[in-house]
């Protein structure tokens, strides 16, 4: 009892600690990104003792630092209680939606079985989407409470942005859904571990023998709803190009213009967490989440009838390692992508979610259910 | 004491503060967001009877859709001055609490005590909703579901400004 409960915290801090972590590094790989792409030195101003050559270390103490030790503001006219709640329920909802991601598959010790994942729910989606809509919260409260006509407009647009594009990434999930038959993420990503050749039928024999060497993941067999849900998922963090609720040049900064000092920081992190999660995201549901290819529980069994057999402990190990790389690969691309594209006008992104996004999330559903149906 | 029976008395004391919250402010955005706590403390109360299918959707509908329109509503019409309190409402309000009371006490006195073990293990999850929803309740599914397309299209063509 005291073990279980034990290893559930241990599972939550763990979790916690790496998002909040790699959030904090992600601004400071925001920083030297950007510096990169624009052909300039950034981010080399945080200095200890006049040392300033570990970037990254300088710059994780610095910058909560600063942010801790800045006045705390809030508007004459603002509502003092809600806008101190409305970037803690932005931070909130971004950390929480990792619980039902799988990091690993389960980690057997002696007879004790440890699913690598903090809460398993048979809802698991349905719950990220739930965590999803209540995030948009953190936006309209503080808009409405610092009482300054940019943050309003900037939470508006927020809102109807992120109200918008759930709706497209909703119907984007749902072809995967249909190929594994579950809402439990773990489920899913234990289902991309097979090869493509296992859910063809033996009818389709050229299929099987030219892409059936691939492992199952949802890009392969979902390779529009990637795209669809990948596209939804980034206008929902209101990162570049979807970052019209912030939009410097007409909002000032939209809905955290009025915020300073640590409420700041939290809805900061909680852009960064929400890249995080989002990476994760694409990765479990589209990219096989922990899943190393051709690695089974009792190691590799490659296409060609080659087995090499690994201890049960280094297959954990490469499972999280590979979780962890292919997260990691999604925050650099969240961070590319908003350092190369321009911004989008207001009416072209409504566009683009309800004219081109829903649509074409639709189709992927339709179609799906036709190819479901022939392959059975 | 057992744990889920402590957490389930904080959980509900927190429940009846946050809805006489709803009811007893005076800022509308203060009682919409009372409104969203309790509706996300009964989602927790769903989880915590492992209907979590249920608990999740109840914050997926209510508190993460509905609720953010109503939000949207209250910010653009900014009602500053506070609703003029009327007798009749006060009538009216009372009414309907002793009719609800009186109701639940009627139940809670006679229905013989459900057992929340007695359904089976996979009761209200997904796979038996979706199943139930599609064989034996198509028909008011599909009608329920028409209902909403119509009333979508009226709203359309309502908001549909003449060229």
């Amino acid at each position: 009892m005291i073990i279980d409960i034990g290893i559930i915290a241990a599972k939550a801090f763990l979790v916690l600690f790496m998002v909040l972590n790699l959030a904090g590094i992600l601004g400071w790989i925001e920083r030297k990104g950007s510096a990169l792409i624009q052909d300039r030195v950034g981010a080399n101003r945080a200095s200890i003792l006049g040392f300033a050559g570990l970037g990254l270390v300088n710059t994780l103490i610095a910058d909560p630092l600063k942010f801790l030790t800045k006045e705390d503001f809030v508007p004459p006219q603002g509502d003092k209680f809600l806008h101190t709640l409305a970037p803690c329920m932005a931070l909130f909802t971004a950390l929480v939606t990792f619980a039902v991601i799988p990091f690993g598959d389960v980690l057997v010790l002696g007879e004790r079985v440890i699913n690598l994942q903090v809460a398993s729910l048979n809802v698991g989606i349905l719950y990220v989407f739930a965590m999803g809509s209540l995030g948009v919260y953190g936006i309209v409260i503080g808009a409405w409470a610092s009482n300054n006509k940019f943050s309003l407009l900037g939470g508006v647009r927020g809102s109807a942005q992120m109200i918008s594009y759930e709706v497209a990434m909703g119907l984007s999930v749902i072809g995967i859904l249909m190929v594994f038959g579950t809402l439990e993420l773990q489920e899913i990503a234990r289902g991309q571990g097979a090869l493509i050749r296992d859910l063809l039928p033996e009818s389709a024999s050229f299929l099987r023998s030219t892409v059936g060497w691939l492992p199952a993941w949802g890009v392969f067999l979902q390779p529009l709803a990637f795209l669809l849900f990948f596209v939804a998922a980034v206008a929902e963090t209101k990162r570049i190009p979807f970052d019209l609720p912030e939009g410097e040049s007409e909002l000032v900064a939209g809905y955290h213009v009025e915020y300073s000092g640590g409420k700041f920081l939290m809805f900061f992190a909680g852009e960064f967490a929400e890249i995080v999660t989002v990476a994760a995201l694409v990765t479990t549901l589209f990219f096989g989440g922990w899943q190393v290819p051709y690695l089974m529980r009792d190691g590799f069994h490659l296409p060609w009838g080659e087995t090499v057999l690994l201890p049960q402990l280094a297959v954990t190990a490469l499972q999280v390692g590979a979780f962890t790389l292919k997260v990691l690969f999604f925050c650099w691309l969240q961070i590319l992508l908003r350092w190369s594209v321009p911004r989008f006008r207001y009416d072209q992104v409504m566009r683009l979610g309800w004219k081109m996004l829903l649509p074409l999330a639709l189709l992927n559903v339709i179609v799906t259910a036709i190819v479901i149906v022939a392959v059975q | 004491m057992d744990l889920s029976v402590i957490l389930f008395f904080v959980l509900a004391g927190l429940l009846v503060m946050s809805s006489l919250m709803v009811v007893f402010l005076r800022n509308v955005v203060h009682c919409a967001m009372a409104l969203v706590a309790a509706l996300f403390l009964i989602a927790i109360f769903f989880l915590m009877l492992h209907a979590p299918m249920v608990g999740v959707l109840q914050v997926l509908v209510y508190a993460g859709a509905i609720m953010v329109l109503f939000l949207f509503v209250i910010m653009f019409l900014n009602p500053n001055t506070p609703e003029p309190r009327r007798k009749l409402w006060w009538g009216f309000g009372s009414l309907a609490a002793l009719l609800f009371a009186g109701s639940l006490a009627a139940l809670m006195t006679n229905g013989e005590s459900a057992d929340p073990m007695s359904v089976a293990e996979v009761f209200g999850s997904p796979e038996m909703l979706a199943k139930s929803l599609f064989t034996d309740f198509v028909l008011p599914f599909e009608i329920a579901s028409v209902l909403l397309l119509v009333a979508i299209i009226g709203a359309v063509v309502l908001a549909k400004r003449e060229p």
